[in-house]
């Protein structure tokens, strides 16, 4: 066992863990964070994506005891403490980016940290940027729609209703 | 009581594009997957599988894991024997199918590489699988067989003691039915005086992949047991675990919480839920089992995996005079819970939107060494789609006329409906006509056949090729009586319940149960409508057999077209019975009022008074007429008396680099007629999900096993899920013609992307290098594959010297 003590979703916690617990594991099975899933073995599906230290991670591929130290950011606190949703959430639902949602809060996570990057992408940078998540309910098409219409909220240059038209 | 109405009038909610109820939960991570479960005392376990495709188990030895910290207990098939109960299969097709005994857990042989062996119940998941590790079974290998033309021979046996692979035959011919003419004659004449195309066509094995790996929690403490799972079916699992481990029906309580998607690979009953109930049972404590992408990929059922054999006979001008119609469909170790029911449905499928004057389908159901199949999105009716569209193409190519020309020969014109086809199906509505014109307008088409053929005449390495679908579909799966007479074990009507709160809010139970289609958004908005209150009084709850009682679940594109009419009938019948308490409490005659926008109104006076308020008055019930009960809930059951038939023309082009064989999607235009839509932005959300698991058959997935029998493909590094980068928008109209199956007119959305799409990808790739000589390439369409029919071996061209069986001693004339 090892002692690891970070700031999760804005709340310092520590606990000792096995070396060889994933960040994932430690999210979900002792923080009780289960806003983040599991979705692959392989670290392909990027159903576990939060942010470490500010930039996307696919939670499965970080182990618990990498992240000493580190803070750590999930879907559960992305909205504001008065429950306004933050953009990139507010799009996803304005534009459908989302069905089954099991994807959705890596989606997010990613899209939010694509958008940290690039805050203006073209079509062609999202679907690049968003190549390590999978979704198998919506052709990625509103996905798509959602991020860049993210964008525009960010830079203040949409309202909300004007989502699914963008 | 109020006399003047002063609320704000309600626009219509159907037709509206509500963003979802359900997303709020969703997109803050407030969700409840199965495997977000933790219960006081719950156990995890860990499943042992077997390594081979077929052995017999010689010794299990489960000490060293017994023994292990942390661990629990440990079982194997026989000491579950007497009370893990059995999967079942619940359409026979034939009255003398073969069918083997199928043990959750392995007892004594195992027929597929992944197929359970033992269990390992521990107080983390972790250790269990640790512990998993120390588990020793040895095994007598014995040869698998895996490709379904090495099975039919009958040389390898999937199971030895059955003496054949061979399960069922299921036929189909018009002359016997008396719905058509005799397809033999048609070829015969054909062959001498007019054109018979001849293909043998592969569907791979394809797998669901649904983005949540499945998971279960049974909890044994209480009255009744409870299960968590991500299914698509709670009602008939809760149906199936009674029947089949003893337990009472009524100690049942099956939950099925958010789960993440399914396309029909959720439409199961798994080894992996009856063994986690047996072992709950023992234990009598909750436990819990989730899978790993890889045990979901290697055992969760497959689909698709057929050997389609067409013979199409037409008149030299291009008239269709007959279909004749064998498969060779992989039913894997198992006859799963549809089995060879799946394929079985593509038989109305095959004749499609056309006037075909003689039919006959044959479908062979074989086993092999391999996951069982069962439906995936479409379920029979994509691999009937892709084949006849896929021949259609063939014959117009034939003939040296454009592919819709030969369609729109032999479609039924928007004229004819309502129209029985020759499989004996009758569509009531339907205009391939607009659907087409609307189609090749918003695509472009002649402006994309002349690139396409300048790009011919130049010679241009990238080669455009246009692909046409023009389908039709059968939904909302299935009549009752029509399972009755294809030997399905349950019926396929929906059920509906309201409750009218006092507080004025409306509880809409549902039996179906969804996985990412927005019932909640859409039922809410049916409602609304109908009783003309708010949409956001209307909760709609699904998913738990307590609060549920009656249903059969969502698959086959029945959710609305069934369920949804079941919720109209169970708010008509609200409106009637709160009819009569209103005039009671207006002191008028019942037949004097009316209800309209959620407000009843007596004829002639202002006198008026709202839904909500007769709510309130039933709670109370001080002042209620004579010998009525105070209660204005409804309920309704709907069985509908025949399918609803929605169809589109999809049309694809796609470029062909013809040095590397690289396919990459241009444009993707399609209009489908899914009927009345309740909400644009979750029916075009679900076309667009629909076509690209169709595109994904026809470019990147398959389920490879090697000649061991084990998946390759087992996990998403090799299994090709496309990718945001892989895909480009999706140009989805709508063209509708209501349906007269159901009062709302709904037609069917779920599936329709996914059947139409893989031939249309298909054709436009074969279009794109038809000129080379090119007239097949196998799915899925790899730039290997592509590439290797461009140099005229492979592709289309290997697969004809195997075609069977009713191509024998007959000449190859294509």
């Amino acid at each position: 066992m090892t002692k690891i003590s970070l700031r999760v979703d804005q709340e310092n916690v520590s606990d000792d863990v096995e070396p060889r617990m994933l960040l994932v594991q430690y999210l979900r099975e002792r923080l009780g964070k289960t806003g983040t899933v599991i979705g692959c073995d392989t670290s392909n599906c990027g159903a576990c994506t939060v942010h470490l230290n500010g930039r996307s991670v696919k939670s499965c591929n970080v182990l618990a005891v990498q992240a000493d130290g580190a803070t750590v950011d999930t879907i559960e606190r992305l909205a504001s403490d008065d429950g306004t949703l933050h953009p990139v959430q507010e799009a996803f639902r304005e534009c459908h980016g989302l069905q089954c949602g099991f994807c959705t809060p890596g989606m997010i996570m990613q899209t939010v940290d694509l958008l940290n990057e690039n805050p203006n992408p073209t079509e062609e940078e999202v679907r690049v940027g968003l190549e390590g998540n999978l979704c198998r309910c919506t052709g990625y098409h509103n996905i798509v729609k959602s991020v860049l219409y993210a964008a525009q909220l960010q830079q203040g240059v949409a309202t909300e209703t004007e989502g699914a038209n963008a | 009581m109020t006399a003047v109405d002063d609320r704000p009038t309600l626009s219509p909610e159907i037709g509206r594009d509500r963003r979802r109820k359900e997303d709020q939960r969703l997109i803050t991570g407030r969700t409840r997957w199965t495997d977000n479960l933790a219960l006081p005392g719950m156990l995890h376990m860990a499943i042992v599988r077997s390594p081979y495709a077929h052995a017999r188990i010689t010794s299990i030895d489960l000490e060293a894991a017994d023994k292990a910290i942390n661990i629990y207990d440990v079982f194997d098939g026989k000491k579950l024997q007497d009370s893990m109960g059995v999967m079942i299969n619940a359409w026979p097709i034939t009255p003398d199918q073969k069918a083997p005994t199928h043990y959750p857990l392995a007892v004594d042989r195992v027929t597929f590489a992944g197929e359970a062996v033992a269990v390992v119940v521990a107080r983390s998941a972790a250790e269990a699988r640790d512990a998993a590790e120390l588990v020793d079974i040895e095994y007598e290998v014995l040869p698998p067989v895996l490709d379904i033309k090495e099975a039919l021979k009958d040389e390898v046996l999937a199971h030895p003691d059955l003496g054949t692979n061979k399960s069922a035959l299921w036929q189909f011919d018009s002359a016997a039915a008396g719905t058509g003419g005799n397809v033999d004659e048609a070829i015969e004449k054909a062959r001498s005086d007019g054109i018979v195309i001849e293909r043998e066509l592969i569907q791979q094995r394809l797998i669901p992949a649904f983005m949540e790996p499945r998971s279960v929690v049974v909890d044994p403490v209480g009255e009744q047991i409870t299960m968590w799972t991500a299914t698509q079916i709670p009602h008939i699992v809760k149906f199936a675990l009674a029947a089949t481990t003893g337990v009472p029906e009524s100690k049942i309580r099956v939950i099925a919480p958010d789960v993440g998607g399914g396309f029909g690979g959720k439409l199961a009953l798994t080894p992996e839920e009856w063994i986690t109930f047996a072992v709950a049972r023992h234990i009598g404590k909750p436990i819990k089992f989730t899978e790993t992408r890889s045990e979901s990929m290697a055992t969760g059922h497959h689909g698709r995996a057929q050997v389609q054999h067409i013979t199409l006979a037409a008149e030299k001008d291009g008239t269709v005079t007959g279909l004749k119609v064998h498969l060779d469909a992989d039913l894997g170790s198992y006859v799963a819970l549809l089995g060879g029911g799946t394929p079985v449905l593509g038989a109305f499928m095959f004749n499609a939107i056309y006037k075909f004057p003689a039919y006959q389908f044959n479908c062979q159901t074989v086993f092999t060494n391999r996951t069982w199949t069962d439906a995936y999105r479409g379920a029979g009716r994509p691999e009937a789609t892709f084949a006849i569209e896929r021949v259609m193409d063939d014959l117009a190519a034939e003939l040296g006329v454009d592919p819709l020309e030969i369609r729109e020969k032999n479609w039924i014109k928007n004229t004819e409906f309502p129209f029985t086809t020759v499989s004996g199906l009758q569509y009531d509505t339907g205009n391939y006509e607009v659907a087409t014109e609307k189609a090749k307008a918003a695509f472009g088409y002649d402006e994309l056949r002349a690139e396409q053929k300048e790009r011919r005449d130049r010679g241009d390495r990238v080669q455009l090729g246009i692909g046409v679908s023009t389908f039709t579909e059968m939904c909302g799966l299935a009549p009752s009586r029509i399972l009755g007479a294809l030997s399905y074990g349950a019926g396929g009507w929906e059920h509906a319940e309201i409750r009218m709160l006092a507080t004025g809010k409306v509880e809409v139970v549902i039996g179906v149960s969804p996985h990412g289609q927005g019932h909640e958004t859409a039922f809410s908005q049916i409602v609304a409508d109908r009783l003309g209150v708010p949409f956001e009084d209307v909760e709609v709850l699904h998913g738990d057999t307590q609060v549920s009682a009656r249903g059969l679940d969502t698959y086959g594109s029945r959710s609305l077209v069934l369920g949804g009419e079941a919720v109209v009938r169970a708010a008509d019948k609200v409106i009637e019975k709160a009819k009569v308490v209103a005039a009671h409490l207006m002191e008028a005659n019942v037949d004097d009022v009316q209800f309209a926008n959620g407000r009843y109104t007596v004829a002639g006076t202002d006198q008026g008074i709202g839904i909500a308020e007769v709510a309130l008055a039933t709670f109370t019930a001080h002042n209620f007429p004579e010998g009525f009960e105070p209660n204005i809930d409804s309920e309704a059951t709907f069985d509908a008396v025949t399918f609803s038939f929605p169809h589109g023309t999809h049309l694809c082009a796609t470029e062909v680099d013809t040095e590397t064989g690289q396919v990459k999607l241009r444009k993707y235009v399609c209009v489908d007629d899914i009927g009345t839509v309740i909400n644009p932005l979750i029916a075009t959300g679900q076309m667009h999900g629909g076509l690209v698991q169709g595109i994904s058959q026809a470019l990147w997935e398959e389920a490879v096993h090697d000649e061991q029998g084990n998946l390759v493909s087992g996990s998403f590094v090799d299994y090709l899920l496309p990718t945001a980068a892989d895909l480009i928008n999706f140009d989805v109209g709508h063209a509708v013609n209501p349906s007269t199956t159901n009062s709302l007119g709904t037609k069917g959305v779920g599936e329709a992307g996914t059947i139409a799409s893989t031939p249309a990808v298909v054709n436009s790739v074969v279009d794109a290098v038809r000129h080379r000589g090119v007239t097949d390439i196998v799915m899925p369409l790899t730039p290997e594959r592509v590439w290797t029919a461009l140099q005229g071996s492979g592709g289309g061209a290997a697969t004809v010297e195997a075609a069977e069986p009713h191509f024998e001693g007959q000449e190859d004339n294509r």
